[in-house]
């Protein structure tokens, strides 16, 4: 981890994922621009929110712990629940006529459009996102 | 426990019988945020009876998919009256959004106000 990175363990609550998105797009909003920001933004929260209610439950008793860097290269972000995991290929395609019209599922899809790269660990409990600086 | 007062979120004015929403918050994200909002906006058609909506996104900088599930029941809300609804001023990023997750070919989106009106 460089100096610019930095750790942060938050229990499974929506105000505490909401100072943390506040953080990261502090850090972030002076080195990309501003369309490359509203995406890490976009994928931030909405893995944040993935590990809060889907991964954890909204189980108080259960945490998030979110790591994320930034140097010239890219900014990378690692979010882990502890929940019981998921497989990502399970997730329907949100896009597909039979679920365009569910009021939920399209986080996923979000997240891989926005970030330049995202892989899953630990039986999906962990998302690992890259965002490459300068549009690639 | 005592519940705070709930904060306005929307701004709702009329243009003939068209009721012109405006969402008073920047970035509709968290979870309650959207719930209240959601309810807001249902309570046009439930309660107040209101069947051509206009939703003005241009004060919006920031929306996450849950906001656009609360769309998406507020739309088959409004087809449930045979009302309309409309989506208008949205940024290129939020528009963006709509593209990806193909929700621009479910909603009906204009550049303008103006432009939306003409469509009721």
């Amino acid at each position: 981890m460089t100096d610019t990175g930095r750790q942060t363990v938050i229990q499974s609550d929506l105000d505490a994922a909401r100072l943390v998105q506040e953080e990261i797009e502090g850090v972030v909003r002076h080195a990309f621009e501003e369309q490359e920001a509203f995406a890490i933004k976009m994928a931030v929260e909405e893995a944040l929110v993935n590990a809060i209610k889907h991964g954890n439950q909204m189980d108080p008793d259960k945490i998030v712990r979110v790591v994320y860097d930034l140097n010239k290269e890219r900014f990378d972000v690692r979010i882990t629940d502890e929940g019981p995991g998921f497989n990502p290929e399970d997730v329907p395609d949100p896009t597909a006529p039979e679920n365009l019209e569910r009021p939920c599922g399209r986080g996923l899809l979000l997240i891989r459009y926005y970030m330049s790269s995202v892989s899953f660990t630990d039986d999906g409990r962990t998302i690992v996102m890259h965002k490459l600086r300068n549009g690639k | 426990m005592s519940q705070q007062p709930r904060r306005r979120r929307l701004e709702v004015e009329d243009s003939g019988d068209v009721a012109v929403v405006h969402f008073v918050d920047k970035k509709i994200l968290d979870e309650q945020n959207i719930q209240m909002i959601g309810d807001d906006l249902f309570r046009l058609v439930e309660e107040l009876g209101r069947r051509k909506i206009l939703l003005n996104f241009g004060n919006v900088e920031f929306l996450s998919s849950a906001a656009l599930g609360k769309l998406i029941t507020m739309n088959r809300k409004v087809q449930g009256v045979r009302g309309k609804l409309v989506l208008c001023n949205i940024s290129k990023e939020i528009r963006e959004v709509f593209e990806i997750t193909k929700l621009d070919k479910l909603f009906t989106i204009l550049p303008d106000e103006a432009a939306a009106l003409q469509t009721f």
